[in-house]
C-alpha cells in the first residue's frame, strides 16, 4: 500500500507529490488525462503572484503582505478567509526557491504585462514548462505516475480515506491528497448551477471552457454528498470574456480580448452595460466573463477605433473591420441605429484629458450610465473594429472547506488522512473575483502543505512508521 | 475583372497551407500568448510586430535555432487543434531561404535532395583525386615519400584547384547572403550590434534555452550537449582552418614547405581541430538520431546528416593521413582526404553549411533591431 495517493496531475497535485516524496513517503499520482494533456489547467497558466519585501530576481520593487492582502480583500469583496489568505500570502514569499529546485525557471515579465512586473513571477515557457519540470522531477524522485487514470469515486469511512477507484481497480493508500481541479469542464453541472435566467435562457449553454476538459468535479461532488464541508457556491468562477470563436476547451490565454478598456463593450442590443475603464485590465479581465454571462444571449461586442490599435496584446483571431459604424454593426449582426446611438452618446460624454493607458488616466465620461471612468476616448476614427466575446470559464470556486493543514473537514472535524489542494479548495481564499496569478499561489502553497501533512499522517501511527522506514531502506 | 479576382482568390487558396501561411497562422497565436519570450530571440522579435509577412517570417525562421523549447512548453501544440509547432515551420522556411537565395539560383535545387547532392559531390571529388593521383604517379601505392604530399600533387596544383573552388563558394555564399540581408531590410550595422551578434553566434547563446539549462532533444528535458557538440565542431573547424592558414603563411612568407614536424604549429592546430571535428560531429549525429520526431523538418534530416558525416570524414581521413603519412598508403589516403575536403568546398553554398551564415545574419539583424524603439505601444496588459 502506498503512503500517499495523490489524485490529480496539475500544479497542486505535483507540489503535494514532491513534498510527500521529499518527506520519505511512497507516492502514487493518478492523472486523469493522457500524458499529452497532463497538468490540467496549470498548463495554461503563466505566473505566480508572490509576496516579496525587496526586489527578487525577476520581481521588481516590493509587494508586501499587507498590500497583497488588500488586493485579495478588494477583488473578493471580503468573501475570503483572512487567516488562510494570509497564510497563502506569507508562504508565497518562500516557495520560489523550492520551485527552482525542481526545475521551474522564471523569466522577466512578458512584454505587455508591465503592470504585473512587481507582483507576479512569470514561468519561463509558461505553465506547461512548469508542469513538465515537475513531472520530470517527480519521476526522478521516485513518485509513481499513472496517466489516463481518472478516479471515479473514493471510499471514506468516518471521515477517513480508505481507497480510490479507477474503473474497477481499488487503490488503497494510507493517506490521500485531492487535487483534481474544479468542475468547470462538467457542462451539465454548470448548467444546473446557472439555471435559467430572466430571458428564459440557460446561460451555461453559451460558456466556453478555457482550460482542460478533464475537470469534471467527480470527487468534489462525491465528497460534498458524503458530507464534506464546502465553501463558495457553484456559480462562482474565474470567468473571462473570450473570443466567441475560441475552441470549446483549452483555448487558454490567447483567446482573451484585451481591447475592452480601449473602447466600449455593448451587449446584443448594442447597449453598454459596465464600466470598461474601472481599473487596469489585468485586474478586471477576470470580471468580464461574468458580466457577459449576465447579458442576454451571453454575448457581447468589444468595439474600438483605429486610434488604439497596437496598444493592447493582439487578439488571436482578427476582429471585424469596417470603415463606418453602420457597416460594423451589420458585420457584427447588431442593430445599426442602436449601435450608432450608443457610440454617439458615449462620444459626447467623453471628457478627454491626457490619455495614458499605463496609468489610471483622467479621460472619463460624464453624464452617461454606466460611466467609463478611465481611458475614455471617443470612438471616431475609422476603420472600426469589433470583437465578439463569450464567457470563458477558467475554473470554478466551489470547493472543500479546509484549514491551515489542508485537511478535508466533515462537520467541522478535520480528516486525519484526507487533504485537499488547488482548485478544489481555492474557494476558501477566493469567494469571488480574482487577482492574476493567485490560483497558482494557492495551488503551490496548499499543494505543499497537503503533501507534507499527508506524508506526516502516513507515518504517524507507530507500526506504519516502521513500515515506511523499512520501505525506504 | 471578375476573372482577376477569382485568380487572386485561387492564389490565396494555394498559399494556404504553405510554410509561410502556417508560420503566419502560428505566430498570430504565439503573439497572443507570449509565454515563450524568455527562451530565445525569436519571440521578443515577434512581439515587435503584429503582421507576419514572408520577409518577416524569413528573418524569424533564420533567427530560430531549433532548440525545441517552445514546442515542449506549448499549450497549443498537437494534440491541441491549433497544432502549433514553431520549430518545424521555421525549419521548413529555412530550407526555402537556402533554396531562394542560392547562387546561381538554379543551384538552389541542390537543397531539395541534399543528402544525394552532397554524396555525389563527395564521390566525384574522391574519384577525381584517386584518378588524378594514379595518373600523375602511375600508381596509388608509391614507395614511402616521408610525408611529402607535394610529391603526389604539386603545391601549385592543389592551391589552384582548392583556391578556385573556395573562392567560387565564397562568392556564391556572399551573393546569397547579401540578397537575404536586403530582403529582410536589416538596417544599418552599429558597432555594438555587431559585437553582440558576434558574441551570440560564437557562444551559441540561443542553444542555452534562456535559462542556461540548454535545449531539448529527445523530450522535455534540457541538455547542453547540443551546444557543446556545436562548439567542438565549429572551433574544431576553425582550428583546422587556422592550421591551413598558418601553413600557407609558412609556405609563401617563409619558404618553409610541408611536410611539417608533428610539433609544428600547423600540425598541432590541425590535430586539435581534427579531434574537435571528430567529437563534435559524432555527438551531433548521435543527438540527431535521438531527436524528438516533432522537432524540425524530417525531410531535412538527410541534409543535416550528410553535412555532419562529411565533417567527420574530413577529420577522420585527415588524421589517418597524418598517422600514415610515411607509409605506402599515403597517396591513397591523401586522395581520399582531398576528395572529402573538395566535396565540402563544393557544397558549402548548397548544403547545411549555409545555416551558420544565415543564422549570423539574422542574429545581426536582431541586434540592430533591438536597439531601435518598437513602434508598437503595448504598455498595459
Amino acid at each position: 500500500m502506498v503512503d500517499v495517493l495523490v489524485i490529480g496531475g496539475g500544479n497542486a497535485a505535483l507540489c503535494a507529490a514532491l513534498m510527500a516524496r521529499e518527506a520519505g513517503a511512497s507516492v502514487l499520482l493518478l492523472e486523469a488525462a493522457p500524458k499529452d494533456w497532463r497538468g490540467g489547467n496549470s498548463s495554461h497558466t503563466r505566473n505566480i503572484r508572490a509576496m516579496h519585501d525587496e526586489p527578487q530576481d525577476v520581481m521588481l520593487e516590493a509587494y508586501s503582505e499587507e498590500e497583497y492582502w488588500q488586493d485579495v480583500l478588494k477583488v473578493t469583496s471580503g468573501i475570503t478567509d483572512e487567516f488562510l489568505a494570509r497564510l497563502v500570502i506569507r508562504s508565497s514569499s518562500q516557495c520560489r526557491d523550492w520551485m527552482r529546485h525542481y526545475g521551474v525557471r522564471f523569466q522577466a515579465p512578458l512584454s505587455g504585462t508591465l503592470n504585473l512586473s512587481r507582483t507576479n513571477a512569470f514561468f519561463m515557457g509558461g505553465g506547461k514548462a512548469l508542469v513538465n519540470a515537475y513531472y520530470r522531477s517527480a519521476e526522478k524522485l521516485g513518485v509513481q505516475v499513472r496517466y489516463e487514470s481518472p478516479v471515479s469515486s473514493v471510499e471514506i469511512e468516518d471521515g477517513k480515506f480508505i481507497a480510490a477507484y479507477v474503473g474497477d481497480e481499488r487503490i488503497e493508500a494510507k493517506t490521500c491528497v485531492l487535487a483534481a481541479g474544479g468542475f468547470e469542464s462538467n457542462r451539465e453541472w454548470l448548467k444546473e448551477a446557472w439555471g435559467v435566467n430572466q430571458y428564459g435562457e440557460s446561460p451555461a449553454d453559451n460558456f466556453l471552457i478555457r482550460g482542460t476538459k478533464y475537470n469534471n468535479g467527480v470527487l468534489l461532488k462525491q465528497l460534498i454528498s458524503l458530507g464534506a464541508d464546502s465553501v463558495s457556491d457553484p456559480t462562482q468562477a474565474h470567468m473571462v470574456a473570450v473570443d466567441a470563436r475560441a475552441p470549446l476547451y483549452d483555448g487558454g490565454i490567447c483567446t482573451r480580448i484585451d481591447a475592452v478598456s480601449f473602447g466600449v463593450m455593448v451587449n446584443k442590443n448594442a447597449q453598454r452595460f459596465s464600466d470598461e475603464g474601472e481599473d487596469f485590465w489585468p485586474k478586471r479581465y477576470a470580471f468580464w466573463g461574468r458580466l457577459v454571462a449576465k447579458e442576454p444571449g451571453q454575448i457581447a461586442y468589444s468595439i474600438i477605433d483605429s486610434k488604439v490599435l497596437g496598444r493592447f496584446m493582439p487578439p488571436v483571431f482578427p476582429g471585424e473591420k469596417a470603415d463606418t459604424l453602420d457597416e460594423l454593426a451589420t458585420k457584427l449582426g447588431l442593430d445599426s441605429k442602436a449601435l450608432q446611438e450608443t457610440i454617439h452618446s458615449y462620444n459626447a460624454a467623453c471628457q478627454v484629458g491626457t490619455f495614458d493607458h499605463t496609468i489610471l488616466d483622467d479621460c472619463h465620461t460624464q453624464g452617461i450610465e454606466p460611466a467609463k471612468t478611465h481611458w475614455a476616448l471617443p470612438i471616431d476614427t475609422g476603420p472600426f473594429y469589433g470583437y465578439t466575446v463569450r464567457p470563458g470559464v477558467t475554473f470554478t470556486y466551489l470547493g472543500l472547506k479546509t484549514d491551515e493543514t489542508a485537511a478535508v473537514r466533515f462537520n467541522s472535524t478535520p480528516s486525519s488522512n484526507l487533504f485537499v489542494a488547488g482548485e478544489m479548495m481555492a474557494g476558501n481564499v477566493l469567494g469571488k473575483g480574482y487577482a492574476a496569478g493567485i490560483g497558482m499561489t494557492i495551488g503551490t502553497v496548499f499543494g505543499r502543505i497537503a503533501g507534507t501533512q499527508a506524508a506526516r499522517a502516513s507515518q504517524s501511527s507507530k507500526s506504519q512508521g516502521v513500515e515506511a522506514k523499512n520501505a525506504r531502506a | 475583372m471578375q476573372e482577376l479576382k477569382s485568380l487572386i482568390k485561387d492564389a490565396k487558396g494555394l498559399a494556404a497551407g504553405t510554410p509561410e501561411a502556417e508560420a503566419d497562422r502560428m505566430l498570430q497565436i504565439c503573439n497572443a500568448c507570449r509565454y515563450c519570450e524568455g527562451f530565445c530571440a525569436v519571440f521578443p522579435a515577434m512581439t515587435r510586430r503584429i503582421e507576419f509577412t514572408p520577409s518577416v517570417v524569413n528573418y524569424l525562421a533564420n533567427l530560430c535555432h531549433n532548440c525545441g523549447a517552445c514546442l515542449h512548453a506549448c499549450q497549443y501544440a498537437t494534440p491541441h487543434e491549433f497544432a502549433v509547432n514553431i520549430p518545424r515551420v521555421m525549419a521548413q522556411i529555412r530550407k526555402e531561404t537556402y533554396i531562394t537565395y542560392a547562387w546561381p539560383q538554379s543551384f538552389g535545387a541542390l537543397y531539395k535532395s541534399n543528402g544525394v547532392s552532397v554524396s555525389i559531390a563527395v564521390s566525384l571529388s574522391i574519384t577525381f583525386f584517386l584518378l588524378l593521383s594514379a595518373l600523375l604517379n602511375g600508381s596509388l601505392f608509391s614507395g614511402p615519400l616521408n610525408g611529402n604530399f607535394y610529391a603526389i600533387f604539386s603545391h601549385n596544383t592543389l592551391a589552384v584547384m582548392f583556391g578556385a573552388v573556395f573562392i567560387f563558394s565564397l562568392i556564391a555564399i556572399a551573393i546569397g547572403i547579401i540578397q537575404f540581408w536586403k530582403s529582410i531590410s536589416a538596417g544599418v550595422i552599429s558597432a555594438s550590434a555587431a559585437v553582440e551578434a558576434t558574441h551570440d553566434a560564437l557562444t551559441l547563446k540561443y542553444l542555452g534555452g534562456g535559462h542556461g539549462d540548454g535545449c531539448n532533444n529527445e523530450d522535455d528535458a534540457f541538455s547542453l550537449w547540443r551546444k557543446y557538440f556545436h562548439h567542438f565542431t565549429f572551433y574544431g573547424f576553425m582550428l583546422c582552418f587556422a592550421a591551413t592558414s598558418v601553413a600557407t603563411i609558412y609556405h609563401y612568407a617563409f619558404g618553409w614547405y610541408a611536410p611539417y614536424a608533428l610539433s609544428s604549429l600547423p600540425v598541432i592546430l590541425g590535430t586539435l581541430g581534427g579531434i574537435g571535428l571528430l567529437i563534435g560531429p559524432a555527438g551531433l549525429l548521435y543527438l540527431n538520431l535521438q531527436r524528438n520526431s516533432a522537432h524540425g523538418d524530417a525531410s531535412q534530416k538527410p541534409m543535416d546528416r550528410a553535412f555532419i558525416v562529411l565533417l567527420f570524414l574530413i577529420s577522420a581521413s585527415g588524421l589517418l593521413l597524418l598517422a600514415y603519412r610515411d607509409s605506402a598508403a599515403m597517396a591513397a589516403l591523401l586522395a581520399i582526404h582531398l576528395g572529402f575536403v573538395m566535396g565540402f568546398f563544393l557544397t558549402m553554398p548548397y548544403g547545411k553549411f549555409a545555416h551558420g551564415i544565415y543564422r549570423v545574419a539574422a542574429l545581426l539583424k536582431n541586434s540592430i533591431e533591438k536597439r531601435q524603439k518598437s513602434h508598437l505601444q503595448l504598455g498595459a496588459d
